[in-house]
Parts: C-alpha cells; sequence; structure tokens
C-alpha cells in the first residue's frame, strides 16, 4: 500500500529524515511514534508527495511518489494535524466542496453527506457552521472529509491531539470499524495509548531514524523487562537519614535490586523481571512510596529515545 | 530556490473545483461584496467628476467626468483583483489552510494558484463591468466601443491578479500587503493617467509611466470609451500586459512552490 526506500529529507544542514525504510501491507493500521522533531510529519508529507525528498523511492497505493502524487492521493484519505476545514461554510457544504476535489459529481456526494456526517457522529449537523463547532466536532468533520472518496489508505497526523477523552475515544472508535472494514490505516501520535490500542506494527522514530519496529506487545517483550517499579517519596534509613531523597536510595540501591534503573526528577524507574526482592526491600524502607505495574509502550518509548525534552 | 520550482506553471482543467468553492463562498455575500466594488469607484467618479469637473470643465476638449470614467474603470478593476488576490489568497493560504486541505487532494498547487488567479480576475472582470455599465448608464462615454472595454477588464484583472499573488507568495502577514499598495499601487495610480494626463509632466516620469501596466490599460481603454479605436498602438499595449500578467503569474507560481512545497 506503501512502500519507502532509504528517504532522505534535509532542510538545510538539518537533516529530519536520514534514510527511513517502511513498507505499509494492505489492511493493516500502522503508526509512526517519535517525539517532537523525530521526522513523522515530514516522512507522511514525503509519501504524500506534498514535498519532495532529497533521495529514496516512494510508493503510493502504486504509484511512484512524487512523480504521479497526485493520481496516488485519488484513493487516499488525509487528516492534517491541524484541523482546516473551510471556516465559512456549512458541514455539508465541507464535503460537498472537497468531494468536488477528487472530481465526484455532486450527485454522487450528496448521496454520501449524510452517511459520512452519521459516522462522524455529526448527525443533525447537515447544515451547522463550521465557527459553531466544537475542537472535538471539528476533527470529525476532518475525518469525514477524508473519507468521501472512499480512501483505500486513510492517513491520520495526531488525529486526537488536544481532544478530550470523549473525543478520543469516538475517533479511535471510528478508526476501528474502519480498519475492520479493510482500509489501511497510516497514523503519527505521541500518544503510547494510542499506538498500543489501534497498531498492527508500528516503528518508533528519533531524529529521522527509524528505532524500532514491530507489533506493540512484542516490542515491550523485546525491548524491555516484564515489571517497572516506579519508587518515589522520602528515604529516612539509618545513617542515611540525612540525604533521604530517592535519588540516594537508587545511587545506593539501584543497582543491587533492578536489573535497570533510570532516575527521572523525583522518581526512580526500576525495571525488573521479577520484582519480587525489590518489593520486599522496600517494604522494610520508611518514607519510600511505590508503583508496580506491567512495562508498557511507554517504556520501551523512553528507553529507545531517551528522556530529555525535545524542542 | 532549487530549479524544479521554476517549471513553468501546469495548466490544467482541475482548477475548476477551486474556483466553484471560491463562487459558492461569493454567493453568499454576493450582495453586499457587490455594493461594496460598486459604491467605491462611484464615489470616487461622481466625487472627482463634478467636484474637479467644476474647476475643469475639459481636458483635451473632453468633459472630465469623461476623461476620468475610463481611469475610474481600470482603477476599480485593479482594485478588485488585488484586494482578492492578496488579502482573500492570504488568508486561504495562511490564515485558514484551505491550500492546505485542497493539496491533500488530487490536486496540485498549480491548480490552486490557477483557480485563484482566475478567480480574483473573475471578481475584477465583475468590478469593472459595474462600473463601465454606470458610466454608460449616466452618458459619461462613448457607448459605441464600449463593449471593447470588456476583454481589456479581463486583461487587467488578469495582470493585478497575478502581481497581487506574487506579494503573497512573500508576504508573513497582512500587514505586508501595505508596502505594496503605498509603494506600487498609489504612484501607480498617480502616474498611469487615471485621474489626470501624464502628457505634461517632467519626461523622466512619462518614461517611468511607460513601464507600468496601468498606463497601457489606459491607454486602451480611454480611447474605446471616448468613441475611438486606440489604433495600432493596441498591440503594444496588450502585448505589454500580458507580458506583465505571464510573467508575474510564472513568478507567483515558482515563489509559492519554493514556500509552500518544502
Amino acid at each position: 500500500m506503501l512502500s519507502i526506500r532509504s528517504l532522505t529529507k534535509r532542510y538545510g544542514n538539518n537533516t529530519v529524515v536520514a534514510g527511513l525504510d517502511l513498507t505499509l501491507q494492505r489492511g493493516e493500521c500502522y503508526t509512526l511514534l517519535g517525539p517532537n522533531g523525530a521526522g513523522k510529519t515530514t516522512t507522511l508529507r514525503c509519501a504524500l508527495g506534498l514535498t519532495a525528498p532529497d533521495s529514496g523511492h516512494i510508493e503510493l497505493v502504486g504509484h511512484p511518489v512524487p512523480q504521479r502524487a497526485r493520481e496516488a492521493r485519488r484513493h487516499v484519505g488525509i487528516v492534517p494535524q491541524i484541523d482546516n476545514p473551510d471556516p465559512d461554510f456549512t458541514c455539508a457544504e465541507n464535503l460537498m466542496v472537497y468531494g468536488r476535489y477528487f472530481g465526484l459529481r455532486d450527485a454522487d456526494i450528496a448521496a454520501r453527506i449524510h452517511e459520512l456526517l452519521a459516522f462522524a457522529g455529526l448527525e443533525g449537523k447537515h447544515d451547522t457552521h463550521i465557527q459553531t463547532l466544537s475542537g472535538g466536532m471539528k476533527r470529525r468533520l476532518t475525518l469525514a472529509r477524508a473519507l468521501v472518496n472512499r480512501p483505500e489508505l486513510l492517513v491520520l497526523d495526531e488525529p486526537t491531539t488536544g481532544l478530550d477523552p470523549q473525543a478520543r475515544h469516538l475517533i479511535w472508535d471510528r478508526l476501528k470499524q474502519l480498519i475492520r472494514a479493510g482500509t489501511t490505516v497510516l497514523l503519527t501520535t505521541h500518544f503510547m495509548d494510542e499506538a498500543e490500542r489501534l497498531s498492527d506494527r508500528l516503528a518508533v522514530l528519533d531524529a529521522g531514524r527509524m528505532l524500532a519496529q514491530g507489533n506493540p506487545r512484542e516490542l515491550i517483550a523485546t525491548h524491555i523487562e516484564a515489571q517497572v517499579v516506579e519508587v518515589y517519596g522520602d528515604w529516612s534509613n539509618g545513617a542515611h537519614a540525612a540525604n533521604g531523597g530517592v535519588v540516594a536510595w537508587a545511587a545506593r540501591h539501584g543497582a543491587q535490586y533492578a536489573h535497570r534503573h533510570e532516575v527521572s526528577g523525583e522518581t526512580a524507574f526500576c525495571y525488573v523481571d521479577d520484582p519480587t526482592p525489590l518489593l520486599t526491600h522496600l517494604a522494610t524502607q520508611p518514607g519510600l512510596r511505590y508503583l508496580h505495574r506491567p512495562a508498557n509502550l511507554e517504556d520501551v518509548f523512553l528507553k529507545l529515545t531517551g528522556r530529555e525534552l525535545r524542542d | 530556490m532549487t530549479p524544479h520550482h521554476w517549471h513553468p506553471p501546469r495548466p490544467s482543467l482541475r482548477f475548476i473545483p477551486v474556483w466553484r468553492r471560491h463562487f459558492l463562498l461569493w454567493r453568499k455575500l454576493a450582495l453586499p461584496s457587490m455594493l461594496g466594488n460598486l459604491a467605491d469607484p462611484v464615489i470616487y467618479l461622481f466625487g472627482l467628476g463634478f467636484g474637479i469637473g467644476a474647476l475643469l470643465p475639459e481636458i483635451d476638449g473632453i468633459p472630465y467626468i469623461s476623461f476620468l470614467a475610463a481611469g475610474m474603470v481600470c482603477y476599480s478593476t485593479m482594485n478588485s483583483a488585488s484586494f482578492e488576490s492578496l488579502y482573500s489568497s492570504f488568508s486561504r493560504m495562511h490564515v485558514q489552510r484551505t491550500w492546505e486541505a485542497i493539496m491533500n487532494a488530487p490536486l496540485e498547487l498549480d491548480d490552486i494558484l490557477i483557480g485563484e488567479l482566475l478567480w480574483s480576475t473573475s471578481k475584477a472582470l465583475l468590478a469593472g463591468i459595474a462600473i463601465l455599465t454606470v458610466v454608460t448608464a449616466f452618458g459619461f462615454v462613448e457607448a459605441s466601443y464600449a463593449l471593447w472595454v470588456v476583454p481589456v477588464i479581463a486583461l487587467v484583472g488578469l495582470v493585478f491578479a497575478a502581481l497581487g499573488l506574487v506579494i503573497t507568495a512573500l508576504a508573513p502577514s497582512y500587514d505586508f500587503f501595505m508596502y505594496y499598495f503605498t509603494l506600487f499601487i498609489t504612484p501607480m495610480t498617480l502616474l498611469s493617467g487615471v485621474f489626470f494626463p501624464i502628457d505634461r509632466f517632467p519626461a523622466a516620469l512619462q518614461t517611468l509611466s511607460t513601464a507600468l501596466p496601468l498606463s497601457h490599460a489606459i491607454a486602451l481603454a480611454r480611447p474605446l470609451l471616448l468613441g475611438s479605436s486606440p489604433g495600432h498602438a493596441w498591440l503594444l499595449h496588450t502585448s505589454v500586459l500580458a507580458a506583465y500578467f505571464a510573467l508575474a503569474f510564472w513568478l507567483a507560481v515558482a515563489l509559492t512552490r519554493r514556500r509552500l512545497l518544502r
């Protein structure tokens, strides 16, 4: 459905995508996961033929890109990162105008408007003006708009950023429906739960490179210890009572009880396969508190991309 | 700017849905839009026409208001094309991200720009024809050649729509357009014979005037509206306007590609 080989894209001296390889199978949901500046959006823009790569080969729904990007986009639906419905039109007019860009006949578009609005949870909003829609409604309208041409591939750039939980769940539910119905989905996100819920496969990107790729469960199993104990609070143990922080505890006991540990701010993250010795120890440490949980995708992500802030 | 930005514009009929989008929106606001288009030039026409006309009964044997009529037709056309291709196109490109949405469909930037160009030209055509109708109906001009002014209006619309799109491609914000008006449009209006003849100007300014597109527009429209043909010079004036249009649109397309297809 989409094949990207050795994609490189530079802006001046800044290499945004550095030799990326990626293949999307028909019918799967594939997620690009990465911190800000990882090259997710640039990869999408190259894949859709909206910018020319510096090198690499791209094929989108059977067409070489960027040479035949326009023909390829005929079969693709796109939900951009920033909503851009036409603000002066109603919901129905937005869909009509957008369908015309695909060369669809007015009668065919008109016949689909009701169904599309209903799918996006916008029943009865036919004649509602865009200015009066909430952020979540606008995003859903953008999703409906992306489906006007019955796309084989749906591309979504951070589809739930800035939405409330209700709106996010509705978007997820609709995407699952589309995936079940056979639509191939490519999305970018930095929400782990979103990637974990929806994707058959995902790729972790950082600084324009792919750090890991695979099924979310497999990635967790391959890249990280099974259990995480997050330790925080005050450490007051005998001689060390004076400097009673988690940092001091981790310096003294971290390596002893955890296979791997990281201190971030006031919390020590201890990665373990068998948590029993650590939990037994923690039970005897007054002042320290902890949270014990199974490892998740966020742990994999932070391990691969590091904990420092991205700008 | 990389070489592929300099490909000549690739015309196709795919601009039609873009034009129709603008038309659908305009239809919602058609009445105030048309009144706005007419009010400004008509106020100038009657205000200056009768005001200055009272002091200056004739220019080269022509009543001042008849002299002014051709100027107002071209001026009104220019303004309409400029406002649409500057403020409205910029708003669709930058503020509302309408172009971004269109580029996600199977259209190219060239299609969008041709749609913008022809839409601005359509609005300019409407504005020019409106004032042409007023000056003809009031008998300020000779009606015999008046219809020949319509293609002139269309060409003037294309020129200033294309020039406007060049500025839009470079604009960081709406404020930028003020420079275009104060440094280009306003001095050009004064040097092109809209309000007064330029043949009494110093030679250097007259030479400068012959380089300005609005002068050539007026050189075509004024004789036609005074009931005579512009003679063989029509070919020169038309060629200058066509060259302005072609070069400006090419530049607009190249600069917009550089801005958006990064």
